[in-house]
């Protein structure tokens, strides 16, 4: 067993798991978080994405015991029904999904995705790296690229997270 | 009492259009969103029981033969673990679509390569998983098995209600001005649906209550009951959240009766989830296909003669087939005709429903064959299809329900600017990019079924609509919400929709298509139930009754009942009009690509699809759904592709990383398109099936798009660069 600390939308969490969890088993398993899904456990879906530190990664492919001390925002921390964050509103608007399964990881995707857009930050249809990038169709299509959707509502995925890019913009 | 409609007579009363709400059709948000994007919605792995322990299954490494030995005694001692299960009753293969009983069971005779055994549980997941991996099984292996369906030692079987040979096709094809004689092939599909299948079993005395990811419960529960030889009364299953099914979630799969046996024996709740591995290589596959089209047209391009023959895969003793030629009986013309279909018998994965089983590849050959006829014949492809409508079915001479088909072509070509290409291929350049355009038509089957569905109008003036039903992203919530909340005159967030507890009346399942239709017929017959009693309780003629904005009349809803709930059943049947009259479902596709001259990677650029499906009872959701078809016919198109070893029939790519779905940069924005139309014979709602059209056909626009960039015509799915480099124009 190993005792490691989280702190986990802003509560904190002392987690004494078998060293083997991974952060996405520890939050469904052990914390009763199952807003993040498993839909591969290999880092090949995205649908398991949480924000630790402000970075969006794939919680199915780290170990819950390396992430002592750190901030974990799930997509529990960003709103809740009744009290929707902008991305979830535009979802539910956009209908920017069908099943939802693939949903959590997208939305904390996009919110740690909007960011990096605003920090700078290029993706690989950028044309210049250096310079800051608007939020195109191609480059939002891009950047979620690794949040598979099977049930396909890309096209209203990009039009939520277009609008509440263009709303921070605004 | 219950609203009870066997579907005898078209339903000319359009009542939804006569109400003075209207709702259904309008693009209301789905009820369940908001539970959706919190991460509050329930799947089948997040119930969290206290006590619950976790399985994991264990499967064959050697493609046939049999169990000889389990060392259950070594795993047992490893930490955390409390049991090693392996039963007779263990399914071998996943229940088909509406199998309603139990599926071929006994894991110990293996038929394919990955198939369950034996199941590991223990405290943790962590501990289930590391016993698994360690449990030693002893085979023995037989030398027999057969992995290539196009190989000639495997045996092949002709269903025999699935050959046609009417006139005279060879002649025809003599005759003919034009002809196209190919074979395409189609490589295997997997659904993959985000979810992974699960199910939580936990007993109390004799009773089960399976909680999983299903989308047939009516069905589902008797699968269950069956194979675990007790009652269907003695089992609950709950489904209210589905995450996507596609066809693998229609009948149960290995996980829900090894987590109920193993419940049983621990007395403890047990989860079971698969690993995507594990999704691959145990539930359905869609079986690969080898088609061969033949078309003979005369001068003005009309078909004479049309050939479609096809051979698909299936373990030994599976039922069902890939049913490839589905609509090529009754979408086209033509007096001569051969249709004739084959299994191969494979020891491969169990071959099954995957989205639009049968249109979702036959209407791809099909249309990429029409392409081709098309360019020899000189006729643009979309009139050469409108040409070869049919007036009557050329097999049965029945008549056709409500047929937007021809409208769906010329609407579809208007949007998307079909004017503008250049029939002749390979004449347009962007830079370092081919430029084309194709189109294809679709069309899909429509079915009924039988469906149930309670609808109480409680004392306070809201009102709760009850059925087994399932939503695996349909929209099933939003659809049912909006039928009853017309019918009985109130805004949509004054009707709650439960779903998906094998406890409540039994819906049609999710499948086919039929679920909206269905499930939203018998909403509709149990809200006029209601309003029948409502009227005698207000002493009026129920045609004076009008229901709007939450009051009855001038009365408020609640004053009406005057302290009383009021509950009404519908009960839905298909019945005459499904066998007099072809329903089915129309559309079309029009695709531009890039095909880049230096790679031959192919970049869908544009896409318009216009469908007509009857009454659409959400447009919101409704569009999603053609999305999601047009997607995964470009999935088709350029990406998916199960590969087999046809030396022990292993899935090679068996996950997320090696079998490619599009992802989001894969697509562009595409323009879908409704029509307009009621369906009378389809159903009393007037609705038909909308969930599985968008796929089928899909495929071929892009791929005829490809032709029309590069000259070069690809017969075998999908179209990979490497299919394409060797052949570009200079
Ligand atoms: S579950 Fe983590 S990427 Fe798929
Ligand atoms: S909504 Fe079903 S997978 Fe995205």
């Amino acid at each position: 067993m190993q005792q490691t600390n989280l702190t986990i939308n802003g509560q904190e969490h002392a987690l004494d798991a078998d060293p083997r969890t991974t952060l996405l088993d520890a939050l469904r398993n052990h914390i009763g978080l199952t807003g993040s899904k498993k839909g591969c456990d290999h880092g090949q879906c995205g649908a398991c994405t949480v924000i630790v530190n402000g970075r969006r990664i794939n919680s199915c492919l780290t170990l819950a015991c390396m992430h002592d001390g750190d901030e974990i925002t799930t997509v529990e921390g960003l709103g809740q029904p009744g009290n929707l964050s902008p991305l979830q509103s535009a979802f539910v608007a956009h209908d920017g999904y069908q099943c939802g399964y693939c949903t959590p990881g997208q939305i904390c995707s996009a919110t740690a995705m909007l960011q990096e857009a605003k920090d700078g930050w290029p993706s690989n249809v950028s044309d210049d790296l250096a310079k800051g990038q608007k939020l195109t169709d191609e480059e939002i299509s891009e950047r979620m690229s690794g949040n598979i959707c099977r049930c396909a509502a890309y096209p209203n995925i990009v039009d939520a997270i277009r609008e509440v890019a263009e709303g921070a913009e605004a | 009492m219950t609203r009870h409609l066997v579907m005898d007579e078209p339903a000319t009363k359009r009542v939804l259009d006569e109400l003075p709400q209207s709702l259904t059709g309008k693009p209301m948000d789905r009820p369940d969103g908001p539970e959706k994007v919190t991460g509050t919605a329930t799947y089948a792995h997040e119930w969290n029981l206290p006590g619950t322990v976790h399985g994991v299954l264990v499967r064959a490494t050697v493609p046939k033969g049999k169990v000889t030995a389990i060392d259950k005694d070594a795993v047992m001692k490893l930490p955390g673990v409390l049991g090693v299960f392996n039963d007779e009753r263990f399914l071998r293969n996943p229940a088909q679509g509406t199998a309603n009983e139990a599926p071929i069971q006994g894991p110990d005779e293996i038929a394919y390569l990955g198939q369950p055994i034996a199941l590991v549980v223990a405290e943790t997941f962590e501990q289930a998983r590391h016993g698994a991996h360690r449990l030693q099984m002893r085979y023995d292996v037989a030398a027999d098995g057969v992995f290539d369906p196009e190989a000639t030692n495997v045996p092949h079987e002709r269903p025999e209600d699935d050959q046609l040979d009417q006139g005279d096709l060879d002649a025809a094809m003599k005759q003919a001005v034009s002809v196209v004689d190919q074979v395409y092939r189609t490589p295997g599909h997997n659904s993959a649906a985000m979810e992974p299948h699960c199910s939580i079993a936990s007993w109390e005395g004799d009773k089960l209550t399976l909680r999983g990811s299903y989308q047939m419960l009516n069905y589902n529960i008797n699968e269950l009951a069956d194979s675990l030889k007790i009652d269907a009364e003695d089992i609950r299953m709950l489904s209210p959240f589905v995450g996507g099914g596609f066809g693998s979630k229609l009948g149960i799969s290995a996980e829900a009766v090894a987590a109920a046996i193993a419940s049983r024996e621990l007395g403890k709740p047990v989860v079971v989830a698969l690993s995507r591995q594990q999704v691959f290589e145990t539930v359905m596959r869609r079986s690969e296909s080898r088609q061969h089209i033949r078309l003979a047209a005369d001068a003005d391009g009309k078909l004479i003669g049309l050939g479609h023959d096809s051979l698909v895969s299936n373990l030994p003793g599976e039922d069902f087939y890939e049913p490839v030629m589905q609509a090529t009986h009754f979408i086209y013309t033509g007096e001569n005709r051969r249709m004739n279909m084959e299994v191969a018998r494979v020891n491969r994965i169990c071959a099954g429903s995957v989205r639009a089983p049968g249109e979702a590849i036959g209407m791809v050959a099909l249309e990429n064959a029409m392409d081709e006829l098309a360019d020899i014949s000189g006729i643009d492809p979309v009139e050469l299809r409108k040409r070869n409508i049919p007036e009557m079915h050329p097999e049965t001479g029945q008549g056709y329900s409500s047929r937007p088909f021809a409208e769906a072509l010329d609407e579809g070509a208007r949007r998307f600017g079909w004017d503008k290409r250049n029939a002749k291929p390979a004449q347009t350049r962007d830079g370092e990019w081919w430029i084309g355009m194709g189109m294809a038509s679709a069309a899909r089957v429509n079915m009924l079924k039988e469906a149930k569905a309670r609808v109480t109008l409680n004392a306070d003036g809201t009102a709760t609509v009850e059925t087994d039903m399932s939503d695996p992203g349909t929209g099933t919530y939003a659809i049912l919400t909006q039928i009853a909340a017309d019918m009985l005159g109130l805004p949509g967030d004054k009707v709650e929709t439960v779903l998906g507890d094998s406890d409540l009346p039994k819906g049609s399942g999710s499948g086919g298509s039929f679920g909206a239709s269905s499930s939203g017929s018998a909403v509709f017959l149990a809200c006029q139930d209601i309003r029948t009693q409502l009227a005698q309780k207000m002493g009026m003629d129920e045609d004076d009754l009008k229901l709007d904005g939450g009051k009855a009349g001038d009365m408020a809803l609640a004053d009406a009942l005057a302290g009383d709930a009021i509950v009404g059943n519908g009960h839905i049947e298909p019945g005459e009009t499904s066998k007099d009259k072809r329903q089915a479902t129309y559309g079309s596709y029009f695709a531009e690509v890039g095909v880049n001259a230096v790679t031959g990677e192919t970049r869908v650029r544009r896409l318009t699809a216009v469908f007509g499906a009857g009454r659409i009872l959400n447009e919101k959701t409704a569009t999603s759904q053609c999305y999601g078809g047009c997607i995964w016919g470009i999935g088709m198109a350029l990406h998916e592709e199960l590969l087999f070893d046809t030396r022990d029939g292993h899935l090679v790519n068996h996950d997320l990383a090696e079998y490619h779905v599009p992802v989001n940069l894969d697509v562009p924005q595409i323009d879908v398109h409704l029509l307009e139309e009621r369906d009378d014979w389809a159903s009393p709602i007037q609705a038909k099936g909308i969930g599985e059209l968008g796929l089928c056909g899909a495929a071929a626009a892009v791929t005829n798009a490809i032709y029309n960039a590069t000259g070069v015509r690809v017969r075998e799915y999908p179209v990979t660069l490497d299919k394409l480099l060797d052949q570009l124009p200079e």
